[in-house]
């Protein structure tokens, strides 16, 4: 009798569940669950997912459904993951997360006219001549700018240092931008030592040359693992500069092994600090304590206003479960240029060109946590 | 010997049977005359990799099962072919912007993706081939990374008709087509899953021929031993560097045609872990076994996009569906098994058709 209950209960559970699923507007999510870069692919995935929980509490109109898909940050994958989650009936894309998978993603969402809001992937390329590509991340070049702007203003060093990983766009991207705008600010560069994915486990020759050189603040534009590298190796020969980094730099001090008190005095230009003092900070950080028992990365706010965006401009361009995802499309586009969201990653709003306008604030690592610099 | 060679003939017909078949099955699917047999957008999205994948296995095949040296490069090959296949593409198209030539651009880009490719073959075979076994194999793997690691470096642009070159320095004049480690962007979208079909067709001719030529008893008899086929004359070079470079050459149309596929194509993609893909086809097809190559690769690729559902485990499961497939087609007690009903089945037909 107890077993015919409980079956009978799942069932009626089960049941309700698929009713209150039925109006939800699926949104895929489209980034590397496995693999080398599954930190920002999970991230994000939380991220949203803590945003459409949120929204679908509230019980308004508008419910979200999360689907996500594992890309393993590959364009090929990538694209098979964007046809699998249109198979599974998706209105709208939040992907992908890395800039690679997202170049041969975006295009293929271009041509067939789904909406794509990428949280992160950060290429300058993924939106250019694609009307149906916004982002929630700033753009690498903007990065690189607002990098040496930074520096120039702040009066952090003259005389600056730069490792960058030669095989990867992103890195590159940054790179090559921040050089341009720190020629034209008058900050000069004395050293540049490249790295690649296959060699990226000493640094101690680009370490020396920064040293050799004089530099007194290194530029890190690479993600948080090699960076955490040479973190330690600096510190192991004796060299002391200012650290520079950008978002990929974030996620360092939840990397497992690593001493975090190395990353201490590490500046970096992000938008989103899990340190802010704000409601709508603390309440995130710690809901995504409790589900995940880690602070959360820029990563997963951009995600999380990603979200926020798109419900905003779902209910702008009254789009629902029904409709199809080219025609979304068209109304989803001019929704995204009038909305604005007060969001974790600061106030946004949109242009035609399908890029974020918002403020960069850098941040600094004391005692083990980010804090706002002055 | 009459036997022998029908047995081949009728070998080969199966298998160009077997992928004529399938692709006929796959366009009526996809054309959806049909009602309820329609393919999904996945599998239709998936259709120009398999056949990219099938060229890759079945001519790396050709190296490691009918020439017996292992390599461990052919995604170097693949890389060479894809981005001379998409300059030389992308240049008629900036070179001829009024002219609507798709399928010449097509050609020429799967052309220029083989002969160059065949090229690197040429190079790469000259200090590869003075080699056996695991020294081979090893060269083969560096010269895949050496590639790699240049095509990162490398830059071009157009400017109509000019193209300009750069190593290392990204500040080019006009419109970047290949940009560092960036890959290749903006690549407009040529490959079909008809093209895909065609090239596979095309590298069944060429690999099936050989094996049945003079040449290829040749490249045969020097994997089975090398010093008896030289003693009977064989020129042991000449057959390994044929075998070796016909393999480069086709996975570099296997690579202009993947390419042409997505509108971004990266050298870090075509990395070490590729090498290895494909030659997990060709292990898992069956050393030698063109046909067993075909089916490998095929449900190989298809494989992890099935297994989406199962989440975060679908690379683990994936791997042990490798490794029990490998322990179950080299289980000598199920190989006895299945060959007894093998032979019942056939004796049971020839009965029914002595009946008849």
């Amino acid at each position: 009798m107890k077993k015919i209950l409980a079956i009978a209960l799942a069932l009626v559970l089960m049941a309700t569940a698929s009713l209150a699923m039925a109006d939800a507007i699926k949104v895929g999510v489209i980034g590397p669950m496995t693999g080398p870069y599954a930190v920002y692919g999970l991230a994000v995935q939380y991220g949203a997912q803590i945003a459409a929980d949120e929204i679908n509490a509230q019980g308004g109109d508008i419910q979200f459904e999360i689907l996500a898909a594992d890309d393993q940050g590959d364009g090929e994958l990538g694209v098979n993951a964007y046809n699998d989650l249109l198979d599974k009936g998706v209105n709208i894309m939040l992907s992908t997360v890395t800039s690679g998978s997202c170049m041969a993603v975006s295009t293929v969402a271009n041509e067939e006219r789904v909406f794509m809001l990428t949280p992160s992937g950060s290429a300058d390329a993924i939106t250019v001549g694609k009307d149906n590509i916004y982002r929630v991340c700033f753009k690498d070049s903007a990065q690189g700018l607002a990098s040496a702007q930074y520096i120039v203003d702040n009066k952090l060093a003259t005389k600056v240092g730069v490792i960058y990983n030669n095989a990867l766009d992103y890195s590159i991207g940054i790179y090559n931008s921040f050089k341009a705008k720190a020629a034209e600010l008058g900050l000069e560069i004395v050293a540049e030592a490249a790295f690649s994915d296959d060699t990226n486990a000493d640094f101690s020759v680009q370490i020396a040359k920064m040293q050799e050189a004089g530099a007194e603040l290194v530029f890190l534009p690479i993600y948080y693992t090699p960076a955490s590298l040479i973190l330690a190796q600096c510190a192991s020969v004796g060299y002391a500069p200012v650290f520079f980094g950008v978002d990929g730099m974030d996620g360092i001090l939840t990397l497992e092994g690593f001493d975090a008190s190395l990353a201490e005095g590490v500046m970096l230009l992000t938008p989103f600090s899990a340190d802010a003092d704000d409601e709508l900070t603390r309440n995130f950080v710690a809901t995504y304590q409790a589900q995940h028992g880690e602070i959360p990365n820029q990563f997963a706010a951009d995600a999380y206003d990603g979200i926020y965006a798109l419900k905003a401009a779902v209910e702008l361009a009254g789009v629902t479960a029904d409709t199809a995802p080219e025609d979304a499309c068209d109304p989803m586009i001019a929704a995204m240029q009038q909305i604005t969201i007060e969001g974790l990653t600061g106030t946004m709003h949109w242009g035609a060109d399908g890029e974020v306008d918002k403020t960069p604030t850098a941040v600094v690592i004391k005692d083990g946590v980010y804090v706002g610099a002055k | 010997m009459k036997t022998r060679k029908s047995k081949s003939f009728s070998g080969n017909f199966i298998t160009y049977a077997m992928v004529i078949v399938a692709f006929l099955l796959c366009e009526l699917a996809l054309s959806g005359v049909i009602p309820g047999f329609k393919m999904s957008r996945s599998l239709k999205g998936q259709l120009v990799p398999i056949c990219v994948y099938i060229v890759m296995a079945v001519s790396l095949n050709l190296t490691v099962g009918i020439s017996g040296e292992l390599s461990l490069g052919h995604a170097g090959f693949m890389s060479v072919g894809a981005f001379s296949g998409i300059l030389v593409s992308q240049w008629l198209l900036s070179a001829f912007p009024e002219t609507n030539l798709e399928l010449v651009r097509l050609l020429a880009a799967l052309a220029t993706g083989g002969v160059v490719a065949a090229i690197a073959g040429v190079l790469i075979g000259i200090p590869v081939l003075r080699l056996r076994g695991d020294y081979l194999a090893i060269v083969t793997l560096a010269f895949g990374e050496i590639i790699r690691n240049l095509l990162n470096c490398v830059y071009f642009s157009f400017e109509g008709a000019n193209l300009n070159f750069s190593f290392l320095d990204p500040n080019l004049p006009g419109n970047i087509v290949i940009n560092g480690p960036m890959g290749a962007i903006g690549v407009k979208k040529l490959a079909s899953f008809e093209a895909g079909f065609i090239l596979v067709l095309f590298t069944l001719v060429v690999v099936l021929n050989l094996i049945n030529s003079r040449s290829g008893r040749a490249i045969m008899a020097i994997r089975d031993n090398r010093i008896a086929a030289e003693s009977v004359g064989i020129n042991v070079t000449k057959y390994r560097m044929l075998a070796f470079v016909i393999s480069a050459a086709l996975a570099g149309m296997a690579g202009a045609l993947y390419g042409l596929n997505y509108s971004t194509v990266q050298a870090a993609k075509f990395k070490f872990d590729t090498s290895i893909l494909v030659l997990v086809f060709v292990v898992l097809g069956g050393i030698g076994n063109i046909r067993g190559s075909i089916i490998a690769a095929t449900v190989l690729t298809i494989l992890p996009e099935m297994l989406r559902e199962f989440g975060n485990y679908r690379m683990l499961i994936y791997a042990i569906v490798l490794i029990v497939v490998m322990l179950v087609t080299n289980n000598p007690m199920l190989k006895s098994t299945l060959d007894s009903l093998k032979g019942k089945i056939f004796k049971k037909s020839v009965k029914e058709g002595d009946k008849a």
